[in-house]
């Protein structure tokens, strides 16, 4: 950790269609930063003038896949990378349509920011709605609506307040953390790189400025230690005899903050002891955080193996075999409904479970919720109760996303099958 | 004074999360292997390895395919680097395919054996039972890459299906295989190639003597630099001539190429990296040029 703190890393999800200039804002940020190269931007005016299209399309940077390239649409995540001298940057790029909510939850599980792209002249619509939606459910942080083509409608400050007028309303249903609007024209370079000329009007930052500005450090959970131990260490056969009674326990930081010294919890067992040492890559650090990875050294033999939890003797998560949560179905192969059994992965403990109730499914564009759903099909969002059987330490999504997130793994196909936030513990 | 921030540099991040991949993966699998080319990719991927378990040694073996078209500068590498972790090395041959029959060496001028690779790993992965093999495939390589998964299943044919991958959310992954089938576990996956570069120089890892600049004898093809090895299959119309060159990837010498440089130390190296206007796999990659989609088909296959 003795490396200067010069540069950190914010991930962001997109989340909209071509026809919102999302792919021409992904590639203004690429190209503006100098992250794409000239033999990639060769390829893709290649590739557009094969086609007879009369202007390059940067969406075909993004769509990796021979399929995607031949249909011209995005079917999965893209992952892109961009650096300036504040922030490297990793875009989870995810398509818009509704047939590809689960991609979207899959880039908006690790993001930090979630930018919705509004098409000025068309307003608020659906998928707007739906993006929204998706991103509170994941717990996005930060939300980012940038309100593109600015320029097709003269750059009229009146139609970007309506905008921002009826998305405030909607997302005051929502508990959304942070909500930022940006007006821009991706096309035209207004207000993503550089503050734009033709809306004096507007006195917020620059797209590209609130995301290297955005403060992200304390969207981490800092309070409450959890430590899910993932390999113990045990280097028996050294000849070294100092190590010949290492035994340390390794794992990534889900939550709070590890001292040497400090008392903790070892769970299932509830014996306390202390943290002796703490082990980073570098050697010993005098505390640790997430998403640290790191190997603590504990002061008493406590018989500690992979998929157990260390917290605090006075905050630890709750040990439950029921578990209230909310799913998003995830496979065309079948369909969630009750008395299903699955594999359930949290954390780094796996085990079977079954699904005890659908309590209702929620209409993702309207929010309606549908008590009298008998199943959950690709791409549909539920509310469940499941059975596990084993007792995991679980904390609410809302609360811990890494404590509170599980995936749904399907044993005859082993397919993961859902993802799942944890809203409620017995 | 109470500390607020609690910030990690962007290499911190990277680390903690290729751990913790090297770690997860280690837990759940029963024959987990690293694919080791001796290039800077999996040079990293090596030291991530050694920290996910020190002091405890690494706890599975590292092989190398060995395409037979090497630098030796690399060979000697590997194998010091190798004594020096103490961990056991597999060598998979391209030769002995050929020698069994399993492949059927390329022909022509731009014959290559970077296709021929892939049945070699395959059938490695399958003689020794490897459940698991870590690559050191970074996404902002290549855009088929940018698509695959962290863990990325691979059928009893070593096939991958882009259109069929399991989602990947949070830093949960589905370890999950049934007998004969294997993934690729790519823990560099969210590194570029910058981010490689400035882990060496904070790491102050050793590299192949093939990455600084040297004077080498070389002939030019495709617009690219080759070195002069008797497995380039030169043509009397491809003249050579002595330069100044580095190597910005290393892989099979017929179809690795050298780029133009005077940059001798690795401050000097990064620098060029970071003014850099074309990326690495098209300047120096012979095998990625082919198609559109030449990588994407050759990862159907199984490719690394």
């Amino acid at each position: 950790m003795a490396a200067p703190k010069q540069m950190d890393i914010l991930r962001f999800a997109t989340a909209g269609s071509v026809d919102d200039g999302k792919s021409t804002l992904i590639g203004r940020l690429l190209y503006d930063s100098k992250s794409i190269f000239e033999d990639q931007l060769e390829s893709v005016e290649r590739t557009s003038a094969d086609r007879g299209e009369e202007y390059t399309n940067l969406a075909l940077l993004t769509d990796g896949l021979r399929a995607e390239r031949e249909q011209g649409i995005t079917i999965d995540v893209a992952y892109r990378y961009f650096a300036t001298p504040r922030r490297k940057f990793i875009i989870a790029d995810t398509p818009g349509h509704i047939q590809y909510t689960r991609n979207m939850v899959t880039g908006a599980s690790t993001a930090d920011l979630a930018i919705i792209l509004v098409d000025a002249r068309k307003g608020i619509l659906e998928q707007s709605r739906r993006h929204a939606f998706l991103t509170t459910l994941l717990k996005v942080p930060h939300l980012v609506v940038a309100v593109n083509k600015m320029d097709l409608v003269g750059y009229e400050q009146g139609t970007y307040e309506s905008i921002v007028d009826e998305f405030t309303a909607f997302a005051s249903k929502l508990d959304v953390a942070d909500l930022t609007f940006i007006p821009l024209s991706a096309l035209h370079g207004d207000n993503v790189v550089e503050r734009s000329v033709n809306m004096p009007w507007y006195d917020g930052p620059s797209l590209l400025h609130h995301l290297e500005h955005v403060h992200i450090a304390s969207d981490r959970n800092l309070i409450d230690v959890r430590f899910p131990v993932q390999y113990v260490i045990r280097p028996h056969a050294s000849t070294d005899p100092e190590l010949h009674d290492y035994r340390g326990y390794a794992g990534q930081v889900a939550g709070g903050v590890l001292k040497p010294g400090d008392e903790v919890v070892h769970l299932p067992s509830g014996l306390t002891t202390t943290i002796t040492h703490i082990d980073g890559p570098a050697g010993p650090v005098e505390e640790a955080f997430a998403p640290m990875s790191v190997t603590l050294r504990l002061a008493d033999e406590i018989d500690i193996s992979r998929g157990d939890m260390i917290a605090r003797p006075n905050n630890r998560p709750e040990v439950a075999q029921d578990l209230d949560a909310m799913v998003c179905w995830m496979t065309p192969d079948r369909q969630l409904t009750p008395r299903m059994k699955v594999v359930l992965k949290h954390t780094t403990r796996t085990a079977k479970a079954m699904v005890k109730e659908l309590n209702y499914r929620l209409d993702v564009n309207t929010l309606h919720r549908d008590e009298s759903a008998q199943s959950l099909g690709l791409n549909e969002i539920g509310r469940v109760s499941l059975r596990v059987t084993q007792p995991l330490f679980v904390d609410d999504y809302a609360r811990n996303r890494l404590t509170g997130g599980f995936i749904l793994i399907d044993e005859a196909t082993n397919n993961t099958v859902a993802a799942g936030m944890i809203t409620g513990a017995r | 004074m109470q500390r607020c921030d609690y910030l990690l540099s962007q290499l911190d991040v990277l680390e903690a999360e290729s751990i913790q991949i090297i770690r997860e993966v280690a837990a759940e699998f029963e024959r987990p292997v690293l694919l080791f080319s001796g290039g800077k990719d999996s040079i990293v991927m090596l030291r991530l390895a050694q920290k996910a378990f020190a002091p405890a040694p690494i706890p599975f073996p590292v092989m190398h395919v060995d395409t037979g078209h090497n630098f030796p500068e690399v060979i000697e590498y590997r194998d010091r680097r190798v004594a020096e972790l103490g961990v056991r090395l597999v060598v998979a041959s391209v030769q002995e395919s050929i020698d069994n029959g399993r492949v059927v060496e390329e022909t022509g001028r731009r014959a290559s054996r970077n296709r021929l690779q892939t049945t070699t790993l395959l059938d490695a992965i399958e003689e020794h039972r490897f459940d698991a093999a870590f690559g050191g495939a970074r996404r902002d390589e290549e855009k088929a890459r940018a698509k695959e998964r962290v863990v990325s299943f691979r059928d009893e044919f070593g096939q991958w299906d882009p259109k069929n991958q399991r989602p990947e959310l949070w830093n949960l992954y589905n370890t999950r295989i049934r007998q004969g089938e294997h993934v690729r576990v790519f823990p560099l996956s969210n590194w570029t190639e910058l981010d490689i570069w400035d882990y060496v120089r904070r790491e102050e890892l050793e590299l192949p003597s093939i990455y600084f600049a040297h004077s080498r004898r070389v002939f030019e093809r495709d617009g690219m630099l080759l070195a002069d090895l008797p497995y380039a299959n030169r043509g009397d119309d491809e003249p050579v001539f002595e330069a100044t060159v580095r190597y910005r990837t290393v892989g099979d010498a017929s179809c690795t190429g050298a780029v133009k440089s005077s940059a001798v130390s690795l401050d000097e190296v990064i620098e060029e990296i970071a003014a850099t206007r074309i990326t690495e796999r098209g300047q120096t990659r012979a095998d990625d040029r082919a198609s559109e989609a030449a990588m994407e088909d050759r990862k159907k296959e199984g490719y690394f």
